[in-house]
C-alpha cells in the first residue's frame, strides 16, 4: 500500500528537532533509517502528521572507542557497525549480532538509535545492550540523560524515552580479555525476525523474541549445571506464541540456545 | 509544514529536479515520475527486494526510502547498470543458466549480485546466498541464480 499523507522536515540541529517535537507533540515522528517506520507507514499502521528526518545530524553518527567503552552514535547504520574494526575488537557480541539484522540493503540504512528507540521485542541490539550493560544516552530540552539498558526497555515497543527526547548514542563497556560472549538466533529464513534469540555475555543470558522486552534469565544463570539451568529457564521465560510457534516450542528452543551457549562459554575460545 | 518538496538528485548519471510528495517512496518516484520501471514494486514493506536500487553506492530498498530523502543523492537503477554494461556479465550468466522465469525479481537480484561482486568478489556459495537473502524469487528455487553469480565471480562454467 501507499503511505498516508504527511509533512516532512529535515532539521540540521538537535535544538530544531526539540522545537519541532514540542510544537507537534504526538503528531510528529522521528525518521532515522526508516527501515521499520516506513514499512509501518506503507502498511498504514502509523499515520503521523509530520516526519522529522534526523539523518542530517551527522554528529550523532560514528563509533568512538575509549579505554573502557565504545560510544556508538544513534545514527550509525548497521552496515557501519558491521564493517567497524573497533566493534569487532571491543564488542564481539555486537559484531556477531549485526549480521542477523535483516539483509544488506536494509543494514545500509537502518540505525542503532532507531532500533533501540523502537524497542522491538525480537530485535538484536536491545538484547545485546542489556547483556553488555550498555548505557543509552538520550537528549531533550533539559539536557542529557543516561539510562542503563535494563531500565531503558520497559515493555512492548515501550522505552523510558519521555516526550520530546531523542536517543543520541549508546555506550557499551569494552569486552575484557577474559570475557566471553555468544550470540545465537533462530529464524525461519536468514534475516527474518527471530523466533527466539540469545545474547549471552559471561553469565548474563538475555533472550529476545521471548517476551515484551529483552529478558535476562537470572534464574538459569544462577545454576551450576546445564541441566538445572535448562529447567530453571521456565521460571525466567514465558515466551508469547507467534504465528508459527507455540509458547512451549519457543521455550524449548530457548533451552536449545541456552545449551549451545552454555557449552561454548564453558570451553575456552 | 510542507507536504511536497523540491528535490534535486542524480539518476543514472543525469541530474533530475522534481517536486515530490513527502509520502512518495523512491521506487514510485523512479517508476512514475521518471518512467524507470525496471525497479519493481513487490511487497512494498521491505521484504521482497524487487525494488533494490543503489543510493550513493550502497544498495537500498526503494520502497523503504522516501524520494525526498534522496535529495542530493546519486541514484543508480537497473536501467543505468544495464546501459553501462556494468551488469552485462551477470545478465549473460543469468540468461545462459535460466536464472529467471517470470523475471520479476531479476532487476533486484542483479543489483544485489553486483553489490556482492564489488564488495566481496571471492564470495563463497554460502556468502552469495547470504547476500541475496533479502531478494525473493518465487520461480527458480534460487539454485540457478546462485550458479550464475558463482560463475561470474569465480569464472566457473
Amino acid at each position: 500500500m501507499k503511505a498516508p499523507a504527511f509533512a516532512y522536515v529535515k532539521p540540521s540541529t538537535l535544538d530544531a528537532v526539540f522545537e519541532l517535537l514540542e510544537r507537534h507533540g504526538e503528531g510528529a515522528k522521528l525518521l532515522a533509517g526508516g527501515q521499520s517506520l516506513i514499512p509501518s507507514l506503507n502498511m498504514r499502521l502509523s499515520a503521523p502528521e509530520l516526519l522529522i528526518d534526523i539523518t542530517g545530524l551527522r554528529e550523532y553518527a560514528g563509533i568512538h572507542a575509549s579505554v573502557d567503552s565504545v560510544r556508538i552514535g544513534a545514527l550509525t547504520t548497521h552496515a557501519e557497525i558491521e564493517r567497524s574494526a573497533e566493534i569487532g575488537k571491543h564488542l564481539p557480541l555486537v559484531a556477531r549480532a549485526v549480521s542477523h539484522i535483516a539483509h544488506p540493503a536494509i543494514r545500509n540504512r537502518g540505525t542503532l538509535g532507531g532500533s533501540l528507540a523502537l524497542a522491538d521485542p525480537a530485535a538484536e541490539y536491545p538484547a545485546c545492550a542489556v547483556a553488555l550493560e550498555a548505557t543509552i544516552v538520550v537528549s531533550g530540552r533539559n539536557g542529557e540523560r543516561r539510562i542503563k539498558a535494563e531500565q531503558f526497555f520497559k515493555g512492548l515497543f515501550e522505552t523510558d524515552l519521555k516526550p520530546g527526547e531523542v536517543v543520541t548514542a549508546a555506550e557499551f563497556p569494552v569486552a575484557g580479555r577474559n570475557d566471553k560472549s555468544v550470540f545465537l538466533e533462530l529464524s525461519r529464513r536468514r534475516g527474518d525476525y527471530a523466533i527466539i534469540g540469545l545474547a549471552a555475555h559471561n553469565s548474563r543470558f538475555v533472550f529476545f523474541g521471548a517476551g515484551t522486552k529483552p529478558v535476562l534469565a537470572g534464574n538459569a544463570a544462577s545454576k551450576t549445571s546445564l541441566q538445572e539451568a535448562r529447567a530453571a529457564l521456565a521460571t525466567d521465560l514465558d515466551p508469547p506464541a507467534d504465528l508459527y510457534n507455540s509458547s512451549a516450542t519457543k521455550l524449548h528452543l530457548a533451552g536449545v540456545l541456552l545449551e549451545r551457549a552454555w557449552n561454548t562459554l564453558s570451553t575456552s575460545h | 509544514m510542507e507536504h511536497a518538496l523540491d528535490i534535486t538528485l542524480t539518476v543514472n548519471g543525469t541530474p533530475v529536479s522534481r517536486r515530490v510528495e513527502a509520502r512518495q517512496h523512491l521506487v514510485d518516484f523512479l517508476r512514475e515520475e521518471l518512467g524507470l520501471t525496471g525497479s519493481h514494486v513487490g511487497c512494498e514493506h521491505g521484504v521482497c527486494g524487487a525494488c533494490t536500487v543503489r543510493v550513493d553506492g550502497e544498495i537500498v530498498r526503494g520502497c523503504l526510502m522516501l524520494a525526498v530523502q534522496a535529495n542530493g543523492c546519486k541514484v543508480d537503477t537497473i536501467e543505468g547498470l544495464s546501459d553501462s554494461k556494468e551488469v552485462g556479465e551477470l545478465q549473460r550468466a543469468f540468461h545462459e543458466r535460466n536464472s529467471l522465469q517470470c523475471g520479476f525479481c531479476t532487476p533486484g537480484m542483479l543489483m544485489a549480485a553486483r553489490d556482492l561482486q564489488l564488495k566481496n568478489p571471492a564470495a563463497s556459495r554460502e556468502q552469495i546466498r547470504a547476500h541475496l537473502s533479502g531478494n525473493y524469487c518465487r520461480c527458480t528455487g534460487y539454485q540457478a541464480i546462485v550458479d550464475a553469480i558463482e560463475e561470474v565471480l569465480h569464472g566457473k562454467s
